[in-house]
């Protein structure tokens, strides 16, 4: 818990390493720290700022913007029902009423295993797939009352282990750039020709 | 290139010579010559045509957050509505500041604005001096359409010591976070949860504990940010206003002292170019506590033999004058020392200087408490803060300039974030610029002198600094050391680079104006130290303090306390009752800042005005008049009736203030520079740095910004501020010291011994200790860190060891 571990930590710098600037790794660093605790806590936004040479209150207003970072624990399973125009008119609202009836919670609130967070979401971007949900952001289309008893069932009995990790993996094998493999980040100010790919500019008439 | 207007046949043959940098625009239909580059918003408010704005602050960059300043501009593709902070002027633009099209846009914003905020103007501490009231009435709509609740948020919340933050009234424009940024570099407030829940906030149990924090509240434009010594204490149409010069440093920032009821309330920052460009520190902008303070002396004491007793002006001018006498009759003139004057105006400097040197005829006089640089550095070449922050190298020979000159230290920031300088610093502890200087030399204390001759002949230093203009900040910066290290370095770098200019970073307010008007060693007089030695071999007849406390500020604290018991008559003009003045014969009560006009010159020379504002505490009179006084009953009239005489004599006897005339200060708000051409520059002293034994720390002595001083102690918002006092190392001698970080530890050197808590500190370096100069402690438990430091060494060496 905490603060980044010293494993994430290595990682952390390998990612650090690929900008110029290690400002630029914040967002990054703060998916790691949800990673390592499910959702970002401030001993891990006060260390990343330590990494990043930025103060803690920066890192807070930058992780604050964004919907996906949370700041106090969620369940392993994050379920977001869509309640936007094309799932609210097939029937996203009654989904919802069944979920919170099936988790016994309202929309935003933890069950008190741990296991499942409902949260309402705005548009999901399926609206051909209606009515949608994500768990963890893995999506789940054309959702009934059954097949929704049959995900968290299925959730439940850890049989989708593989398919949907638990909250905060973005992705299930990291991107690994060792540093012998990376291209080297510059600076905007180091740069002081146009990268060799970049044809060179033609000769220009007087356009008057 | 087109001609603006067709020149008739009678009208001038030769055409005017074209200025590049003239742009002409036309601005509601006026034609108007804007320079290059400036702003819509400038250009406008330049040719009389003031645009309403809330986030457009000229000292930091645009941001375009509050769209108050829109205004429809025609570039030739059409009307545009365009917010001018965000927009350079152009060739042949046309400006409309208030078409109907732009005053439906700025009435539209205000409307926006308004929607949330809670319009508790009846209760607001802004109310009254608040852009937002102002600006709803003169460019909002003057009714709503909005029925809506509006938002809510817990009324003010701490947001540090001395900053309140009503996050209902603000409306997110961005200037308290950019101020924080950019300018002060203590970015600890951000925006959070953006989007409908945009708010400042800090992050949790980080307190916006910036040294500039009042310098938000003051840009504010709304209430949002109100600071605790002035919340609910005045409106501001029951202000009255003056335009004075902060004397608590020696950076000399400009400010309006505010008053009300006879009664200082707050400090407000003025803009002035070359020094402070509207901001202020903490401590010097809530300082006024300290001058209202209910324990200022309000009447002139005696000492009698059961203590100090309250007298009449007469008699204690009398028994004074009686010391002084007894004193030149015991003996003669050279066995009375004035020490101190760095406190008050160059008139309260010059009737001393004129009293102690003309008058009663000793040379023994000096303003600093050997805790600065000899008089000399001020005979060298001077550098100007704005060519400091224009330098293309700035080295710095000086203390934590964050701690000691804060404002300096956001010049010479800016000119590193700027790009148009680089810094070369030499420090033996990390200081507030390390992290923005190009190159950090850690040097032993007292091997400086090395650490320059070292860098100097590195390739890419000289490189650097062949490549312009060099100005060097010198100052002391470590109380265990003497000042000799730090001249010897500083003449190396002298010699290395002749055309470098210097600008002292000394720190008491006039400190730099008391010298250059006199009180300074005449002809074999003694200096600082040398003064408080003869007192401690009983030579000194009568020692005169002049708002000076040699108990708390000379880091040699056996010295100080020998001086003053070996001193046989102590006359003290202060406007507290401190350590050392409680041992005076007489104490006579000084009028303090904002309580007598006068002049003040900072550390550039700058000579500004200072203000009064409220009447003198007490009977608590002006330091010169008082010396007048002395002057007349030993025989002499100095000749000042006011104020003005006293400037006059200056302009007329003190070499260099010959342009410091009231008229001159007048006509510049900015002040007139005095230089002091007839001071010597200083010699190399030697450096003794002894045998450096491997199992001891040297020790680096230094001072906080918020320490054990008059105008921190006495202000009840600024002195739980002060950090208290701890010894330093860095974290990897904590095991070698065999303590943990902590744990009591005894610190011994070769004069004295204290126990101090250990902490850690990376800034320290390897090998050394630091330790916070004239930090409060207990009464109890009193620590005086002076105890371990010899003024006559050159460095302090100490032993630390569990206990």
């Amino acid at each position: 818990m905490a603060r980044l571990s010293e494993d994430n930590v290595r990682i952390a710098l390998e990612i650090i390493g690929r900008y110029p600037r290690a400002k630029s790794a914040t967002i990054p660093l703060l998916h790691l720290a949800q990673q390592q605790d499910g959702f970002v806590t401030n001993e891990a936004m006060a260390h990343i700022g330590e990494l990043v040479g930025t103060t803690s209150a920066e890192v807070l207003g930058t992780a604050t913007f964004y919907e996906m970072f949370k700041f106090e624990p969620v369940g392993k399973y994050l379920v977001n029902i869509c309640g936007t125009m094309s799932c609210a008119l097939l029937g996203a609202e009654a989904l919802m009423h069944h979920a919170e009836h099936t988790l016994g919670i309202k929309a935003g609130s933890t069950t008190p295993d741990g296991l499942f967070t409902l949260e309402h979401a705005e548009c999901q971007a399926a609206c051909t797939e209606a009515p949608t949900l994500q768990v963890n952001y893995r999506y789940r289309f054309r959702v009934t009352n059954e097949t929704f008893d049959q995900l968290i069932d299925d959730l439940r009995n850890g049989r989708l282990g593989d398919e949907i990790p638990a909250h905060g993996t973005v992705a299930k094998i990291r991107q690994r750039i060792p540093a012998d493999r990376g291209v080297g980040a510059v600076a905007p100010e180091d740069v002081t020709e146009p990268p060799a790919w970049m044809p060179a500019p033609q000769a220009q008439g007087s356009t008057s | 290139m087109t001609a603006t207007d067709t020149p008739t046949l009678d009208d001038v043959p030769e055409p005017a010579p074209v200025d590049p940098n003239a742009v002409s625009i036309t601005i509601n239909g006026r034609a108007v010559t804007a320079r290059k580059g400036d702003l819509i918003i400038t250009a406008a408010e330049n040719a009389g045509d003031y645009i309403p704005r809330f986030c457009y602050h000229e000292r930091m960059s645009s941001v375009g957050m509050c769209r108050m300043c829109l205004v429809e501009v025609d570039t030739g593709r059409g009307p545009q509505i365009m917010p001018s902070c965000m927009f350079p002027v152009s060739p042949d633009m046309k400006v409309y500041t208030d078409s109907p099209v732009a005053k439906a846009a700025q009435e539209g914003v205000i409307e926006l604005l308004l929607a949330n905020h809670p319009l508790d103007c009846p209760v607001c501490d802004k109310g009254g001096e608040c852009p937002l009231q102002d600006q709803s009435f003169s460019h909002g709509p003057g009714e709503s359409r909005y029925v809506e609740e509006k938002r809510h948020y817990e009324k003010p919340i701490p947001i540090s010591d001395l900053v309140f933050l009503d996050r209902e009234r603000c409306i997110l424009c961005d200037r308290c976070t950019r101020f924080a940024d950019e300018v002060a570099g203590d970015a600890l407030i951000s925006f959070t949860h953006r989007g409908n829940l945009t708010q400042v906030n800090t992050f949790p149990d980080e307190p916006f504990a910036s040294y500039f924090s009042g310098n938000t509240v003051q840009i504010c434009p709304v209430g949002a940010l109100t600071a605790s010594p002035y919340r609910f204490k005045a409106r501001p149409w029951d202000l009255q206003e003056a335009e004075s010069t902060c004397t608590t440093c020696s950076v000399g920032c400009r400010t309006a002292v505010q008053s009300t009821r006879d009664e200082l309330v707050r400090y407000q920052g003025v803009d002035s170019d070359p020094v402070n460009w509207g901001w202020l520190c903490d401590k010097g902008r809530f300082g006024f506590e300290s001058v209202g303070s209910d324990d200022r002396l309000a009447t002139p004491l005696v000492l009698t033999a059961t203590g100090h007793q309250p007298t009449s002006w007469n008699s204690a001018i009398n028994s004074t004058v009686q010391l002084i006498k007894d004193a030149l009759a015991a003996g003669g003139p050279s066995s009375i020392a004035l020490l101190g004057g760095a406190r008050g105006t160059n008139e309260d400097a010059f009737a001393f200087a004129r009293l102690a040197h003309d008058v009663i005829g000793t040379p023994n006089v000096s303003s600093q408490l050997v805790d600065g640089l000899p008089v000399g550095v001020l005979g060298l070449p001077r550098a100007t803060i704005d060519q400091a922050a224009s330098a293309k190298t700035i080295i710095l020979l000086a203390p934590d300039l964050k701690e000691e000159l804060p404002v300096l230290y956001l010049r010479l920031r800016d000119a590193v974030e700027k790009k148009r300088s680089k810094i070369l610093e030499f420090t033996s502890k990390g200081s507030g610029l390390t992290k923005y200087a190009w190159k950090t030399v850690y040097y032993e204390p007292g091997t400086q002198a090395d650490a320059v001759t070292t860098a100097l002949a590195d390739p890419a230093i000289a490189v650097q600094i062949a490549s312009g203009d060099v100005v060097v900040v010198a100052g002391r910066a470590n109380l265990a050391e003497s000042s000799a290290p730090t001249i010897a370095a500083l003449n190396v770098l002298l010699g290395a680079i002749p055309t470098a200019s210097v600008l002292p970073a000394l720190r008491r307010g006039n400190v730099v104006g008391a010298t250059q008007v006199g009180i300074r060693p005449g002809a074999g007089g003694l200096d600082s130290r040398g003064i408080l030695e003869a007192a401690a071999h009983g030579s000194i007849e009568c020692l005169i303090l002049l708002g000076s406390d040699p108990l708390s500020d000379v880091p040699d604290a056996d010295l100080a306390r020998r001086a003053l018991a070996g001193a046989r008559r102590i006359i003290a003009i202060d406007t507290f009752v401190n350590d050392s003045t409680a041992l005076a014969h007489v104490v006579l009560p000084a009028a303090g800042y904002a309580e007598k006009i006068g002049t003040t010159t900072n550390l550039e020379g700058r000579t500004t005005s200072l203000a009064q504002k409220i009447t003198a505490h007490g009977t608590s009179r002006p330091d010169w008049m008082i010396a007048g006084e002395i002057a007349r009953q030993l025989g002499t009239d100095l000749g000042f009736s006011s104020v003005a005489d006293v400037t006059a004599a200056i302009a007329t006897h003190v070499d260099g203030y010959d342009g410091v005339t009231t008229n001159a200060l007048a006509a510049a708000p900015n002040g007139v520079i005095a230089l002091a051409p007839s001071i010597d520059r200083v010699n190399t002293p030697t450096v003794d740095l002894g045998d450096r034994n491997a199992y001891d720390f040297r020790l680096v002595v230094s001072r906080k910004l918020y320490d054990a001083g008059v105008a921190v102690a006495h202000a009840p918002s600024l002195a739980p501020l002060a950090p208290g006092v701890a010894v330093f190392v860095n974290p990897l001698d904590v095991t070698r010291i065999g303590s943990s970080i902590g744990a009591e530890v005894t610190v011994s050197s070769s004069t004295g011994r204290i126990v101090l808590t250990l902490r850690a500190d990376a800034s320290v370096q390897r090998g050394s200790a630091w330790v916070p100069f004239n930090q409060p402690t207990s009464a109890a438990g009193a620590v005086k860190i002076g105890d371990l430091i010899d003024a006559g060494a050159s460095v302090t060496d100490v032993r630390i060891e569990s206990i």
